[in-house]
């Protein structure tokens, strides 16, 4: 299961990292989106991985998987849907003042 | 009254005048001369403790383990340079008044003042050198505001930019000597440092903590060779330059060598560094004062060479050469700002300060004539003026210290440097009031109103006053040399004649020489013409282009307006961090063994990786790529079901659908295709993709196979969420409860991003913006029905159901998976979807909700909650819980936390709402034109 987890945030990573370094500003938004959900799959890995123990208190539950990062990844998300939106909302405005997406200015294009 | 206090004050002053500017710039001023009068009557009410050899104190510790504390002592030289700073600082706020002309800001100018005397006050009354480094760096940045204050005058700006970096780089280095110092010494604490004065000068590192303490003093009293930004300087108001640069702050280094004196002073390092500065200092500014013809210039030099004068005085090393020193920095203070006062009334009633242009103002301006030559004497060492008795006792101490094996060097040099001052002294008086009336001066001169003239008189007064009766003045004079020399100073006398002595011939000869001087200035104007070429700060220029130059090289290297390239950069930079970290240190055994993997969870992580693999290679065609986005965070939040986080999966799902939304929000405007880009750039960024995948995957690959080095905090969050957090949803508890302020500070800024959400639309729905957005033609074939009726039908049955869905997941949320994050999600997405099949038009026309209201109540509830804690004399958002039983229902438990969550809901349903109505707006406006457009067209 850990290769498998590792494996995943491996992919996205790569995937997010690639679509950042995109010209134009769509495909950075979802770059950074990709790399939202590494991260937080990273983080919430840092807790190890645990098979059927939520961190809800039960009488009848045998242990709890580590609610710290959870908790840090939970507010991590809603964040990550207000930068994204600031972000979306930027390149949106930068769109409808140009009339392009590129990301770069006009000079040190490569 | 406290020392405390009295530091605080005038900060506190510093505020009003902004606050009382409307009410007039008298009103202004008097607000921040009675914080200073209240300060000043402060520091008056502790004289006799001082004078009887005490020192005042007070204490608050601020970070004591770094040796940082706010620790305040009043002794002698403190009490000197605090009546200086205060009681000046009150004359000037009296004249600046008057002065200030109707345009300039009145109010920033007396805040900029007080800032000032508030840092100055804080140097001088310090007993941490850590504390005073930062009130010394807070002086030069308001000296920086305050020779600026013209800004809309060039020279007033390059003035400023030039006080500020010759002192704050001289600041820099300070900091620098001072940490060594208290190294050295074991304390920072001023009274600590100078008990320990034997060590500090036996120790190796005494010539480096030397240097750096000296260069920092040195810059800041504007000694040679970098004296050259004070002349600048006078780009300033008059007022300020009276203050700032000759009374108070360019004595901030000679008040630090004062201070340092016991720890310091008494080596030949110190001796011949010190002095020999203040006697090139004196020399060089003096004899460039003889050639000026601007009457503040002339007036800045002459202040670098009597600063040079008090540094030397310093240098000597005895007892009686420090109480000349003391002495002499009140005598320099009351008739240089005399002086400075006076030449702004004379710029401020004849139109300018070229003595070259002046002259004959003697009848003129009688009252003016009166005060600035009884200064102007003082300044040359004349008799029975206060500047003759500090004068003497420097002459009598040169004459008998030996300097490079002679006792006739240095009495032969100050005896010029005397000369030369007495020159210029006298040039100034003759030229500016002697002579002919003019019939050309810019203005018709008069004396001035009593607001311009009162205080230069009242320093003239004390020039007179101190110059007939010493005795009036020993007892400051005698309990300030007693603090810096550390010894009982109280015997001295200070009186004006001392018999027949070597100090009586050379001052003699001083002042004939400099009345000589002045016939012989026009044969001695060569003299001046290669002077004026030697002192142009060539050096600080070329220092000053090149850093420039190569500032400006660096940020165009690393920024060019490309970011993928300074991503990219990013992103090599933390893998050769991580990589340098992987390879530098040894990876422990692995200690956890493997979970097995179902075969249905192979099958989400395979959809997981082929969508994520795909996406690079289809993300061009955008809508695409935004469906594999979706099927990534769908698998994603399966995942942490699997993986026993039941409140991620909920919130990552609902997130998913809001993001998805808004980016289909935002497609409708974009491309819908993404340009190609060259293939050897896509492979460099794959390879550099790739590179960053491997080693964010191998890392928590390494960190899951592995127990936690040391115990974790989470068992405290287990143990306690239901006993002290009155919830079993841990991460719910811990959301509103353990780390409830961090909850609390996220809401607030998830509220601001939808602000800034809905100001950047709002732009957009202005010109230039909005005629562009009005011109946008949609690039895709339109449905044929906006609004299909399937759609509008079943989204407004779902509406209730989801509604309650919503507030379901919001109250168990405490106890089991949901709470606010997520229930605000769901109600906002049930909202959205009405926009979506409704249209814009139909739902706001029925929610008649504000979304900024609605997150203003979110924060507000979450910290009324948390305020709430403190009338049960609990920290902020501290919660509580009982259990109620209300007749219909079973019982149940109330916890404060619930308040809480409510505030986080209604942000969080403020805040997605808020953004997405935003974008909506713009789609609306777009179409709405568009529909329009078709109708006429």
């Amino acid at each position: 299961m850990e290769a498998l987890v590792a494996s995943a945030v491996a992919v996205m990573t790569a995937a997010g990292v690639y679509l950042i370094l995109r010209r134009q500003t769509f495909p950075v938004v979802l770059g950074t989106a990709m790399l939202s959900y590494a991260v937080n799959v990273f983080l919430f890995a840092t807790g190890r991985l645990v098979v059927n123990l939520p961190p809800v208190l039960a009488d009848t539950a045998t242990g709890y998987t580590d609610p710290l990062p959870q908790a840090l990844v939970l507010t991590a998300i809603v964040i990550s849907f207000g930068m994204t939106a600031v972000v979306v909302l930027m390149a949106l405005g930068a769109f409808i003042a140009s009339g392009n997406d590129d990301i770069d200015l006009g000079e040190g294009r490569e | 009254m406290s020392l405390l206090l009295i530091v605080i004050l005038p900060f506190l002053g510093a505020l009003l005048p902004a606050v009382l500017i409307r009410s007039g710039r008298g009103m202004a001023a008097a607000g921040a001369g009675l914080a200073t009068a209240a300060a000043l009557a402060g520091v008056l009410a502790h004289l006799p403790r001082v004078f009887a050899g005490e020192a005042v104190v007070a204490r608050l510790d601020w970070l004591p383990a770094l040796g940082l504390s706010a620790s305040f002592r009043l002794d002698g030289l403190a009490a000197l340079f605090a009546i200086l700073i205060l009681g000046i600082g009150l004359l000037i706020l009296f004249y600046a008044r008057y002065y200030l002309a109707k345009a300039d800001p009145a109010g920033r100018f007396f805040t900029y003042l007080m800032l000032f005397q508030g840092a100055m006050l804080g140097i001088v009354l310090s007993d941490n050198i850590l504390l005073l480094l930062i009130f010394w760096e807070l002086t030069s940045l308001s000296s920086f505001l305050l020779i600026g204050y013209w800004s809309h005058r060039p020279d007033a700006r390059a003035g400023a930019v030039m006080a500020l970096v010759v002192t704050a780089t001289g600041g820099l280095v300070m900091i620098a000597g001072m940490l060594v110092l208290g190294g050295i010494a074991g304390s920072y604490e001023i009274s600590q440092i100078v008990k320990a004065g034997p060590a500090i000068r036996d120790s190796g590192l005494y010539p480096l903590a030397l240097g750096l303490i000296l260069l920092g003093a040195f810059t800041k009293s504007a000694q040679f060779p970098f004296h050259f930004w004070l002349p600048r300087a006078m780009a300033a108001p008059t007022p300020v330059s009276a203050y700032l640069h000759s009374a108070t702050m360019v004595k901030a280094g000679v008040f630090l060598l004062a201070r340092l004196w016991p720890a310091l002073s008494g080596t030949p390092e110190w001796f011949y560094v010190v002095t020999t500065v203040g006697l090139v200092t004196m020399l060089w500014g003096a004899s460039v004062a003889l050639f000026r013809t601007d009457l503040k210039a002339l007036l800045a030099y002459s202040t670098v060479s009597h600063l040079g004068l008090i540094v030397m005085l310093l240098g000597f090393g005895s007892k009686a050469a420090a109480l000349a020193a003391v002495f002499h920095v009140l005598n320099h203070a009351s008739f240089k700002a005399a002086l400075f006062l006076s030449a702004g009334i004379i710029e401020h009633e004849t139109g300018t300060r070229d003595i070259d242009r002046l002259g004959g103002l003697r009848r003129l301006m009688p009252l003016t004539f009166a005060l600035a030559t009884l200064a102007a004497l003082s300044m040359a060492g004349v008799p029975l003026l206060n500047g003759f008795l500090s004068k003497e006792m420097m002459l009598e101490e040169a004459a008998h210290t030996t300097y490079l094996g002679g006792v006739w060097v240095l009495a032969a040099l100050t005896t010029l440097g005397a000369l030369i001052s007495a020159g210029y002294s006298f040039r100034l008086i003759v030229l500016t009031f002697l002579g002919q009336e003019r019939e050309d001066y810019p203005t018709k001169p008069h004396d001035p109103a009593i607001g311009l003239w009162l205080a230069p008189a009242l320093l003239v007064a004390v020039v007179v006053v101190v110059g007939l009766f010493p005795a009036l003045a020993r007892p400051l004079v005698a309990a300030a040399a007693g603090a810096v020399v550390g010894a009982d100073m109280s015997g001295v006398v200070l009186k004006i004649w001392h018999g027949l002595t070597p100090a009586l011939a050379m001052s003699a000869i001083a002042l004939a020489g400099g009345a000589l001087l002045l016939t012989q200035a026009r044969r001695l104007q060569w003299a001046g013409v290669a002077l004026a070429r030697l002192s142009a700060p060539a050096v600080y220029a070329a220092i000053m282009t090149g850093a420039e130059a190569g500032a400006r090289r660096l940020s165009a290297a690393l920024h060019d307006g490309a970011m993928a390239r300074s991503l990219a950069a990013l992103v090599l930079v933390a893998l050769a961090a991580g990589g340098w970290a992987f390879a530098s240190a040894g990876l422990g055994p692995e200690t956890r063994a493997m979970l097995p993997v179902p075969p249905v969870v192979a099958v989400g992580w395979l959809a997981l990786i082929v969508a994520s693999l795909w996406l690079p290679f289809l993300h061009r065609d955008r809508l695409l790529a935004l469906v594999l986005i979706g099927i990534i965070g769908l698998m994603v939040s399966i995942g942490f079901i699997y993986l026993s986080a039941p409140d991620l999966a909920l919130t990552q799902i609902t997130v998913e659908v809001v993001t998805v939304v808004l980016m289909l929000l935002a497609l409708n405007f974009l491309p819908k295709q993404s340009i190609a880009e060259p293939f050897a750039l896509r492979a460099r960024d794959a390879g550099l993709a790739s590179a960053a995948g491997l080693g964010v995957g191998a890392l928590i690959y390494a960190l899951m196979r592995r127990d936690f080095a040391a115990p974790t905090i989470s068992a405290y969050h287990v143990e306690n969420a239901y006993s002290g957090g009155g919830g079993t949803n841990i991460v719910n508890v811990i959301l509103v409860d353990f780390r409830g302020y961090d909850t609390f500070g996220e809401i607030i800024v998830l509220g601001i991003a939808a602000l800034v959400i809905f100001a950047l639309a709002d732009v957009m729905l202005r010109r230039p913006a909005l005629r562009r957005l009005i011109a946008w033609t949609p690039d895709q074939p339109r449905a044929g029905d906006a609004h299909p009726l399937m759609l509008v039908v079943t989204t407004r049955l779902v509406l209730p159901v989801a509604l309650m869905v919503g507030v379901y997941i919001f109250l168990r949320g405490h106890n089991a998976p949901g709470g606010g994050f997520v229930a605000g999600l769901v109600v906002s997405i049930a909202l959205v979807m009405q926009y979506m099949a409704s249209g814009l038009a139909w739902a706001e026309a029925r929610l008649r909700f504000d979304y900024h209201a609605l997150i203003g109540a979110g924060v507000l509830i979450a910290g009324l909650t948390g305020i709430g804690a403190w009338f049960a004399g609990r920290p902020f958002l501290t919660s509580a819980f009982g259990y109620v039983t209300l007749p219909p229902l079973e019982k149940f438990e109330l916890a404060t936390a619930m308040a809480f969550d409510l505030g986080v809901f209604l942000t969080v349903v403020g805040a997605v709402m808020l953004a997405l109505a935003s974008l909506s707006r713009l789609s609306h406006r777009a179409h709405h034109d568009e529909r329009k457009r078709g109708e006429t067209g």
